[in-house]
Order: structure tokens, then C-alpha cells, then sequence
């Protein structure tokens, strides 16, 4: 039930952004974190929840550095 | 740098100490499955599925509760799908749908105020299940009600929070060694919420995103740290130590700390959340809802969801219990530890 999905925020009214999944656009609540026009989001229920910080590759590529300095 | 190949041989090969982990989110269980990480790991490492679906974890009473307020023709039961097939004590609300009452599926809680403006009439009663990751969806829709004056819509709330079962657990018996910690619970809480747990049990917790080698970076990381009351974060990019604050805050503003049921788990202290009473006009009568009926003696669901046992263990599984015919919430919910290994053809 926990499920987000990311996309990317397109345009933004009072409440409200319109947020593009692969070129579905859904309606979503902005009220838990400022967002602007171009930001990839993560949306859970309606609701935009975090942006996202980092590409997938990025992340992955920092995760890998830390394991080996960290774990060994 | 590490790379992936040597994550997956090193998982595959592993020949220390016997290892449980279990995921606390039912989006891993399902994630789990789905990239087959079961057969990538060695035979010392257990994955176990943990109560991390909240509609498995929602008592019977509050399904009962639904059904017998979807009685008045004026009430409609909004919900977001899951919780369409949970049975209760005897009746599920698909079965009440059936019946010709009104439930309605949504996907946001922006369609509720769609649908209730269209029949001021009624009163549209949203079934709020959730843990730390929906409830601030349920504070930003009361915000709404209130700033549009809409006065047609209530929450049944069955909200629940993480860290008081995850000591719940730890504190009765359950075979944990490590927790595989949940990514989009800690969007909004933060990891730092598991730092005390991972201190006061000495085992590491690694917060992981959802795709598979995520999950595959989070579980080295995982086993690497084995003994170790640390706490992990393998999901950066939308994931810091204190979390999305605003979310906090508002859920804070609507919602207060309470007990709460956990089927087949019984009452776990400061484990749940209810509305404020300065905003109780908006509660459809949630208090309470305390009796958890089982369907079938038994079902092993709470066993299931402590990690005591496997659901392939439990003397239904796969017999009686199915799918199409589920005896307990395990095997209802997609998310489900049963529902999961019965639909992928888990043995481990």
C-alpha cells in the first residue's frame, strides 16, 4: 500500500500539480513539500511526498562507493 | 567501487551465521518477489515478511464497522481498492457491493471531494488505512474538507506506525536478526526514526528503495553489518535522517497518538493514530474498533506476520486458503506474505 511512483511535475495551480507518469497526467496534492515546474517527484495516494534528489544511476553509484568504504 | 556482480556473488555464497531478515513494507514483499531476490541469496540468509501491509494488519471490527455503516443507503464507503476483499468477521465490503450498497474505489483523495460535492446529500465515509507513508495524505484531505467547508466526508481511520511494532516484534521472540527497513515509511519519518531500535537490539536496519539491485545493495549491506545496532540508508535520493518534516507536522496537526489493534497481533501500545478531537466532527467512529475475529481457527496469519512462521508452513496454505478463497488477511492483500508467495510460488 506504500507504492510512489515517480514522475515529473509539469504545472503547478494552488493546491494542486499536474504530474506526467511517462506521459500520464495525473492530478496530485502539493501540500507536503514545495515543488516546481521540472522537478521528478515521487507520488504516493495523490499526494507528491519528496522530490527526488538524485537519478537512479546516481544513486546506484553512490550506494556502491559507500559499500566499499563502509562494508568492505 | 563494488559492482553488482560481486553484491550477487557474495549474497549467493554466503556461508556465515544464519540470517533473518525481515522487510516491515508489504510494497518489498511484493518487490521481493517480483525480482526473484529469494533465489539469488545463499541458503543461510532468510527473507522473512513482517506486518508491512496494513490491510492485512487491519482488525476484523474495522471491516465489520464499514460494512454495518454502509447499512444507511445515505452513506457511501470510499476506499483506495486494497481493502475491497479484507474478510471481516464474516462479510467483506466486495461482498456488501454485491449486495447493491455503495462502495466506491479511488486513487486520490482529490476524487472523494470530486464525488462528495457531486451528492452533498450523502455522506461519503473514506476508509483511512495506512501507515506513516499515507497518513499525511489523510491530513492534507481534512485540511482540504476544511478550507472548501466540505462537510459530507469522514475517515474510519486504521492508521498505524512502524517503530512501536518493529519493538513489539523484537520484544516477543521473533527470530529477527536484521530489518530490511521500509523505503517510503521513512520518506516520511526519516531513518533516523530506527536508530533507537537498532541501538536497543544490536541488530542493523537498511533502509532500501524498491527496484532490485537496491534491494540487492541493501541486503550486503545488511548482512555486512550483521551484529550491528546501526542504521543504513540505501535509498538517498528520496530518503534523509529526519525525513519529510512538513509531513510530520501536519499529520501532527490532525492526528494524535494512540494504541492500536493489529490482527492477529492483539493491542500494541502507541502503535496507531486517530483524529484529533477538535476535529472529531470529521470521524466516522473510529474508536473502539478493537475485536479481531478469526474466519478460520486456524489461520496462521499472526504467526505469518510476527515471522515465526513460514506462510507455506501454515496448515491452509495452498489448501483451503488461496486466493480466491482467502481464510486470513495474509492471503487477501497483493501485499500479502501469503497472497505473494502463493501468486510467485515462494518455498523458501
Amino acid at each position: 500500500m506504500c507504492v510512489a511512483l515517480p514522475g515529473i511535475v509539469e504545472e503547478i495551480n494552488e493546491d494542486t500539480a499536474v504530474v506526467s507518469f511517462s506521459g500520464n497526467k495525473v492530478n496530485a496534492l502539493t501540500g507536503l513539500i514545495p515543488v516546481k515546474v521540472g522537478d521528478r517527484v515521487l507520488v504516493h495516494a495523490g499526494c507528491i511526498m519528496q522530490v527526488i534528489s538524485q537519478t537512479e544511476a546516481e544513486e546506484i553509484e553512490m550506494l556502491f562507493n559507500e559499500l566499499s568504504e563502509a562494508a568492505g | 567501487m563494488k559492482d553488482l556482480e560481486e553484491i550477487k556473488k557474495y549474497l549467493k555464497e554466503y556461508d556465515g551465521p544464519e540470517m533473518n531478515i525481515m522487510e516491515v513494507c508489504g510494497s518489498h514483499t511484493e518487490a521481493v518477489a517480483k525480482n526473484g531476490i529469494p533465489g539469488m541469496l545463499s541458503k543461510k540468509i532468510h527473507l522473512l515478511s513482517g506486518p508491512g501491509c496494513p490491510v492485512c494488519v487491519t482488525p476484523s471490527a474495522y471491516i465489520d464497522k464499514l460494512i454495518s455503516l454502509s447499512e444507511d443507503e445515505k452513506n457511501v464507503i470510499v476506499t483506495f481498492g486494497d481493502l475491497l476483499r479484507v474478510p471481516g468477521s464474516e462479510l467483506s465490503l466486495n461482498d456488501v457491493k454485491g449486495m447493491g450498497r455503495r462502495v466506491e474505489m479511488v486513487y486520490s483523495p482529490l476524487d472523494i471531494i470530486t464525488l462528495s460535492k457531486k451528492e452533498p446529500e450523502r455522506t461519503f465515509i473514506f476508509a483511512a488505512v495506512g501507515f506513516e507513508t499515507t497518513t499525511p495524505v489523510y491530513a492534507l484531505l481534512l485540511e482540504k474538507l476544511i478550507r472548501e467547508g466540505v462537510r459530507n466526508v469522514k475517515l474510519l481511520t486504521a492508521l498505524k506506525t512502524m517503530p512501536e511494532v518493529i519493538a513489539y516484534l523484537m520484544d516477543n521472540d521473533a527470530p529477527i536478526d536484521a530489518f530490511l527497513a521500509p523505503g517510503h515509511v521513512s520518506t516520511v519519518t526519516g531513518y533516523g526514526i530506527f536508530k533507537p531500535l537498532a541501538t536497543r537490539y544490536g541488530i542493523p536496519f537498511g533502509v532500501a528503495g524498491f527496484k532490485g539491485e537496491e534491494l540487492l545493495i541493501a541486503l550486503y549491506g545488511i548482512v555486512k553489518n550483521r551484529g550491528n545496532g546501526v542504521v543504513k540508508n540505501y535509498y538517498p535520493s528520496v530518503v534523509t535522517e529526519k525525513g519529510n518534516e512538513k509531513a510530520e507536522e501536519v499529520i501532527d496537526r490532525y492526528f494524535i497518538k494512540t494504541d492500536a489493534v493489529w490482527r492477529g497481533m492483539g493491542n500494541v501500545p502507541h502503535s496507531g493514530r486517530m483524529i484529533r478531537d477538535e476535529f472529531k466532527d470529521f470521524d466516522a467512529g473510529s474508536e473502539g474498533l478493537t475485536e479481531d475475529k478469526k474466519k478460520n481457527k486456524a489461520c496462521s496469519c499472526d504467526k505469518v506476520l510476527m515471522g515465526k512462521m513460514k506462510p507455506a508452513d501454515c496448515p491452509l496454505y495452498g489448501k483451503v486458503c488461496n486466493p480466491l478463497n482467502p481464510q486470513g488477511a495474509c492471503m487477501v492483500s497483493q501485499e500479502g506474505s501469503c497472497f505473494s508467495y502463493y501468486v510467485n510460488k515462494r518455498t523458501d
